[in-house]
């Protein structure tokens, strides 16, 4: 009997899982699962729960009603993956040995990498974020004696996962103070280490211009070195002060603390994988998928989404001794609330920026990709029902794995561009 | 693709301005792309210039800032009094390394 061990049951582990117990024989293949929890949170939730849009119960179900027959399952805490052993090292002792390990364990917030972000009087002191349940809970009530002020939304560093939640936060945040009648007394505030509203160029301009149109305020390359309570005031490495009343925070995101210790992360604990097969750098039976693995793409379910269907396929060549075809292109589909009711569309990989143009699903129609419309909004709420009922037993979705320019329209590039041509044999100014 | 000709070598740059091979960067272009950000090169400036180099063609990619606290052992706070106000776009200018890719 050969074992594939799969460490994390959240999106990709509970997909992975689910779409290859169908797929290989029960007496040649064991599976199982290792979580620390009982529950599956639907993390994309957590964002709609400070405006009261989603009670908890509705994003959280127990996690072993969602994992197929055939698949054991271990609760306990892991404590370290011994490569050379080829074994997993639970937290109580327990040995699980493996054939081929599937390490999907996410990333999670570090607010104790940040001085002032744990400390246990930060929320008193007005100090919340959205990025654990327990927190959007912490945040729901506080934004319910929110009185008006100075309302600050910001990410420590990147990479973080669903990196347009803070983003969208703000957008939704500045919808809901209008509806409750305190906008006209709120300064709102986006700070960020960025250059600009978002990482990729359109898509930065798009959502920059959305910020101005709503009258929030944006503070850019804010690299945060702490938070000074007693003057409630993010303050930056180079000094710089932004205060606040609310400050709505993203700490640093890093990987389970056993992959730090078993070797196999970055400095932020992501495992360092092939970024198109998701082999773990070194290894033949290692492999890290969803939010765990340092793909240079989005963290988010939709990745972790295509890259599954890519890693089935390629696991099934592996463990036959043949090689792996399939390659991830780093597609990442992801819907942007943008409050009222309304919602964008991004549409990326590694190689193509987020554009313009729409976006063709069949059975629905186009949805517009980087402008905001009511489709979809309705698209990201349908989402949640989705999640439950197709994506997580593994049954296909309408949505190509790789990435397709279908609908997308390439900004143009003028011919008659006036702009100064660099002169040869001089360095030309830069501006930074 | 722009290319400027510098002390008689032809350097190749993106359209920001950044080295696209960093085998066409030496120290002596080091300080002609500081002075061209307003920065005078210290032999500090170098030791993180030298280390980032050396970790990116090691890597694969430019570290980030929290790499060069935590792995290079050089502290954010000092890389803002080194390299003012984008001390990773600066730092990877002047080192002929790839603007590091803020992940989306």
């Amino acid at each position: 009997m050969r074992r594939l061990l799969v460490l994390g049951a959240g999106t990709a582990g509970t997909m992975v899982v689910n779409k290859l117990r169908p797929l290989l024989a029960r007496d040649a293949w064991d599976i199982t699962i290792v979580d620390q929890s009982e529950e599956h949170h639907y993390q994309p939730g957590y964002l709609f729960v400070p405006f009261g849009t989603y009670r908890p119960d509705e994003i959280v179900k127990p996690r072993r009603r969602l994992i197929a027959d055939g698949v054991r399952q271990v609760t306990g805490v892991i404590d370290e993956v011994v490569p050379a052993a080829h074994v997993v090292r639970l937290a109580d002792g327990t040995e699980l040995p493996y054939d081929q390990l599937v390490i999907a364990t996410g990333t999670h917030p570090a607010p104790e990498e940040t001085p002032g972000l744990d400390d246990p009087a930060a929320k008193e002191r007005g100090v919340h974020t959205f990025y654990t349940l327990e927190d959007a809970v912490a945040l729901r009530d506080a934004l319910a004696g929110f009185d008006g002020g100075r309302l600050v939304v910001n990410l420590v560093d990147l990479p973080i996962k669903c990196p347009v939640a803070p983003l969208e936060f703000a957008f939704l945040a500045e919808a809901w103070l209008r509806e409750h009648g305190l906008r006209e007394r709120t300064e709102v505030t986006y700070v960020t280490p960025l250059d600009g509203a978002f990482t990729k160029p359109l898509a930065s301009r798009e959502l920059g211009g959305m910020f101005a149109a709503r009258g929030i305020d944006l503070e850019p390359d804010f690299m945060l070195e702490r938070v000074d309570l007693d003057a409630q005031a993010l303050v930056s490495y180079d000094e710089r002060e932004v205060p606040f009343d609310l400050l709505v925070t993203v700490p640093l995101n890093m990987g389970a603390a056993y992959v730090g210790r078993s070797g196999l992360g970055d400095e932020l604990r992501h495992v360092k994988v092939d970024p198109h097969t998701f082999l773990a750098d070194g290894h033949d039976d290692i492999f890290a998928l969803g939010d765990a693995a340092n793909l240079p793409t989005s963290k988010a379910g939709s990745v972790a989404h295509f890259a599954v269907d890519v890693f089935v396929d390629n696991l099934l060549a592996h463990i036959a001794g043949r090689p792996m075809s399939a390659s991830f292109d780093g597609h990442a589909n992801c819907f942007i609330e943008s409050g009222d009711n309304k919602a964008l569309l991004l549409d990326f990989n590694y190689d193509t920026e987020p554009l313009l143009g729409y976006f063709p699903l069949p059975g629905v129609g186009p949805l517009t990709l980087l402008a905001e419309s009511e489709a979809n909004h309705l698209g990201k709420l349908a989402f949640r029902w989705i999640y439950w009922h197709v994506l997580l037993p593994g049954r296909p979705l309408p949505l190509a794995t790789a990435m397709s320019m279908l609908g997308k329209t390439r900004p143009v590039v003028a011919e008659d561009d006036d702009r100064e041509k660099p002169r040869p044999g001089e360095l030309q100014e830069v501006s930074m | 693709m722009p290319v400027a000709t510098i002390d008689g070598r032809e350097i190749h740059l993106d359209d920001e301005g950044f080295l696209t091979d960093p085998s066409e960067w030496d120290e002596a272009l080091a300080t002609r792309l500081a002075t061209n950000i307003g920065i005078e090169l210290t032999d500090r400036h170098l030791e993180v210039i030298r280390w980032a180099r050396a970790d990116a063609d090691e890597q694969g990619e430019t570290p980030t800032l929290r790499r060069l606290q935590n792995v290079g052992g050089f502290p954010t706070k000092e890389l803002f009094q080194l390299f003012p106000k984008k001390p990773a776009k600066k730092l990877s200018y002047v080192a002929g390394l790839q603007k590091p890719v803020g992940c989306v």
